[in-house]
């Protein structure tokens, strides 16, 4: 099956600032696709471009099989999207938006509409205005996952959700993605939910994906700390590869070491004698937080 | 004061975000009204011929009474308008700065550093009062730099300032009743609609002896108006105008007490659970229907007054031979009543124009709001999208033009007793107004499709034209400036000769701009 999503070296520029810059991106269908990178890292700029309502100046992007562009409304059918900052019309109530919403991609499942209104807690008889952005948040979510389509776009969906909102939120991605195999690009900055939900991820930073994996691809990427009480000195362990950080006191070292180098470091450790070892596996908030500093570009 | 805490500091905000509207606005009134003393001057250097200008009833609905024979009286009078104008752009201020602050969310961001709980209002009323503060200070030295007395060019001020500061007192009002801006502008626009058709309808009825001249006396315009600058400058009734405005804003400061921030006193009614819109035209429909309701009813309220003084003003200048005969050759009083017929429906249809450049500008406020962006997102197209705006903004001044055309055909064929002759000769004069109002729609999507951030360039199209209807209505204007405006193409109808040449031509014009428009709107990010 192809990619439900591909994009290769897509460039967008505002004036003299680059959203984009080369962005690669393959969202395999079936697939729940983290989509993670720092504020203003082109995120928003990457849906919108899938969506075909920006333009890109370079690059190719195809969506289910189709161009975002010329295809859209086609494409439109097939797919729902739940924009970071929903606005809603001041005088429609919820219900109507949602209603709104299904019938113009295509038609509205009155059942699941009704779970989903129960199961999100919401109220579809407020007008848009009475809503907390929590709750037109829950109304977006609502009308796209009631709707029958391949691919969900969620940029950045629960950012103004409670935990308990937020439970129910990943309760129901797992659903449509394990039961009925719809794939979902998910921008997100919640560690948990991104490792609760994605098979793969990709980590875009100033409009260039950094990295892109599995999680646990990614954390080879990343170094594990050991706590070491040594019966020698210390000897030859400052100048093995991948070792970072190296502390001694009193017979105990600690030191970082590159997570794909850790074999011949524990070859050396046993080597001199170990009394004692600890060693932390590296954490996905050290991961994101070094991918997201301007050096982590290679 | 603790609740007008951090007042100094919106008032900057306030400034710095008006600093280019603001000025333009005053310093254009204030030439425009000062320019009239030279000009008026010229054209009717008598008192007679003052007083046989401003006998025609048209004038009079329009601007009021003259209440004397000097150039200021005069000058005042022919300026009927600009009160008018004042006013709108006091109330627009107002609600700007404050209920729309609210219905954003940005004042619940201002509101959390040290703002008191009555600044917003506080700062809002002061820029809007101190604005036409100014604007009466320019107008009184540069009406006295004209030669006119120092004591009416204060009066004159006075009354200018009166009318804005009221106004902005009414908007001030109207922003705490309801949670959302488009309703408070609606209440505080209708109440500024209802006190200018009572002046008139007032001072209609006192200058033909009629019951009604109390009338008048209900409206605020009126009052101000009454001040007379340059005859009796009545300053007691500046007094009256000043006292009322006080009331306002302490009844707006009442009201704000008793509500929270962002909510109205108007309760918020409860909506469907499910929605029966399903199509984006259904969608256009919720969108455009206020807006399509508020300014029919109001186009049928401006055909009921002028097709009800239009037999007044056959009757008034076929007492004056000098001017029987010159419109003898014009064809006679039908052809004189025909010539203010066809005078309002220029009028009729430049004001459609306005509307047609805001109901296409609802694009524009869809695309800036976000709102657009769920809606494309689904199987709607931009051609679907977009042309369902455009139905409302086409078709939607068509329908009021066709209400003022009944209107006024209705009320003037009954007071001649000529309905079934009357009704059809003013429903084609109306609607002839068509092909140039969509020049001006047309020219709105062009912008709205090639330089969205540049949308509100559109209103330009609707202010030049109208300012060249107000100019060359009572000034010779060189030619090629009234050619700019395509209502000078449009036939004078009723009783002008119709060739289909311009009206073609104006059609095609609207056609192939608002196509490309479209194209160009087809092309671009959007939301850009
Ligand atoms: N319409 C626009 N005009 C100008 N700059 C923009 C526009 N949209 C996005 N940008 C810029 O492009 C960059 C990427 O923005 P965005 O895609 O919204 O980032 P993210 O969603 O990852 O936070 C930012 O620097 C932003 O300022
Ligand atoms: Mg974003």
């Amino acid at each position: 099956m192809p990619a439900a999503i591909s994009t290769e070296g897509l460039v967008k520029s505002f004036g003299q600032t680059y959203a984009l810059d080369g962005l690669d991106l393959t969202v395999e269908s079936g697939e729940v696709h983290g989509f993670l990178g720092p504020n203003g890292a082109g995120k928003t700029t990457t849906i919108r471009i899938l969506l075909g309502m920006t333009r890109a100046d370079e690059g190719t992007a195809r969506v289910l099989d189709g161009d975002p562009w010329s295809d859209a409304t086609d494409l439109h059918r097939r797919l729902a999207y739940v924009p970071g900052d929903v606005t809603l019309w001041p005088n429609l109530s919820g219900g109507e938006a949602i209603d709104l919403l299904g019938r113009m991609r295509g038609g509205v499942d009155k059942k699941r509409k009704a779970e989903l209104l129960e199961r999100f807690d919401l109220d579809p008889r407020k007008k848009a205005r009475a809503y907390s952005k929590g709750n037109r948040q829950k109304v977006a979510l609502v009308a796209a996952f009631a709707s029958d389509v391949e691919l969900l776009l969620l940029d950045e969906p629960t950012s103004g959700l409670d935990p308990l909102m937020e439970e129910v939120f990943r309760e129901v991605v797992q659903e449509i993605s394990d039961r009925e195999g719809r794939t979902v690009l998910l921008s997100s900055h919640i560690l948990s939910e991104v490792e609760a939900l994605c098979d793969r991820v990709t980590i875009i930073r100033s409009g260039r994906a950094v990295e892109s994996g599995t999680l646990s691809e990614l954390r080879h990427l990343t170094r594990t700390s050991i706590q070491a009480e040594l019966v020698g000195p210390m000897n030859g362990l400052a100048q093995l590869s991948g070792v970072h950080d190296l502390r001694e006191d009193d017979g105990r070292v600690r030191f970082d070491v590159d997570t794909d180098q850790i074999n011949p470091v524990l070859r050396q450790l046993t080597e001199i004698g170990v009394r004692s070892l600890v060693s932390q596996p590296p954490s996905l908030e050290e991961l994101f937080l070094r991918l997201y500093e301007p050096e982590a570009v290679k | 004061m603790k609740t007008l805490a951090g007042t100094s500091g919106l008032i900057r905000l306030i400034l710095r975000r008006d600093r280019i509207v603001l000025p333009i606005w005053i310093v254009f009134l204030v030439a425009i009204s000062v320019s009239y003393v030279k000009q008026y001057g010229d054209l009717f250097p008598t008192p007679d011929s003052r007083v046989k200008y401003a006998s025609n009833a048209g004038f009079i609905t329009l601007y009021g009474e003259l209440s004397g024979t000097s150039l200021g009286e005069f000058v005042t009078w022919r300026l009927g308008f600009v009160p008018v104008m004042i006013g709108l752009i006091s109330i627009l201020t107002v609600i700007r700065h404050t209920r729309v602050e609210e219905e954003t969310g940005r004042r619940e961001l201002l509101g959390a550093t040290v703002v008191g709980r009555h600044a917003q209002l506080a700062a809002a009323l002061t820029v809007t009062l101190g604005a036409n503060l100014v604007l009466a200070i320019l107008l009184a030295l540069g009406m006295h730099s004209q030669n006119l007395p120092l004591s009416g060019s204060i009066a004159i001020g006075i009354e200018y300032a009166g009318t804005g500061w009221l106004f902005a007192a009414v908007g001030a009002v109207a922003a705490q009743l309801s949670a959302s801006a488009g309703t408070a502008r609606g209440i505080a626009i209708g109440t500024l609609g209802a006190a200018y058709i009572l002046r008139a309808a007032g001072d209609t009825s006192a200058h033909t002896h009629g019951p009604l001249a109390w009338l008048r006396w209900l409206s605020p315009i009126a009052w101000a108006q009454q001040i007379h600058p340059y005859g009796q400058n009545r300053w007691w009734l500046g007094v009256l105008v000043l006292a009322a405005t006080v009331v306002l804003v302490a009844v707006a400061i009442y009201l704000s007490v008793r509500r929270d921030v962002g909510s109205g006193l108007l309760p918020d009614k409860l909506g469907p659970a499910d929605g029966n819109l399903g199509s984006p035209l259904a969608l256009a429909w919720r969108l455009h229907r206020g807006l399509l309701a508020a300014w029919t009813v109001g186009f049928a309220l401006l055909g009921l007054l002028f097709g009800g003084v239009a037999k007044g003003v056959g009757d008034m200048m076929r007492d004056d031979p000098g001017i029987q005969e010159a419109f003898q050759r014009m064809g006679g009083a039908s052809g004189l009543i025909d010539s203010f017929l066809a005078g309002v429906m220029l009028l009729v249809g430049l004001i459609a124009s306005a509307y047609a450049v805001q109901a296409t500008l609802r694009m524009r406020v869809e695309e800036s709001s976000g709102r657009v962006e769920p809606v494309l997102a689904t199987a709607t197209s931009r051609w679907q999208w977009a042309a369902s705006h455009l139905v409302f903004s086409l078709l939607g001044p068509a329908v009021a033009l066709l209400a003022a055309g009944v209107a006024e055909g209705l009320a003037y064929g009954a007071a001649i007793g000529d309905v079934g002759g009357q009704l059809p000769r003013l429903i084609g004069a109306a609607l002839a107004q068509l092909p140039a109002v969509w020049v001006l729609a047309a020219i709105a999507i062009a912008i709205f499709g090639f330089f969205p951030q540049l949308s509100m360039v559109s209103w330009a199209g609707p202010v030049i034209c109208i300012l060249i209807g107000l100019v060359s209505a009572g000034v010779a204007t060189a030619s090629w400036i009234r050619d700019i405006s395509p209502f000078t193409h449009l036939p004078s109808l009723p009783g002008g000769s119709v060739t289909a040449g311009p009206l073609i031509a104006l059609l095609a014009i609207a056609i192939v701009v608002g196509f490309a428009g479209l194209i160009g709107l087809r092309r671009r990010d959007l939301p850009a």
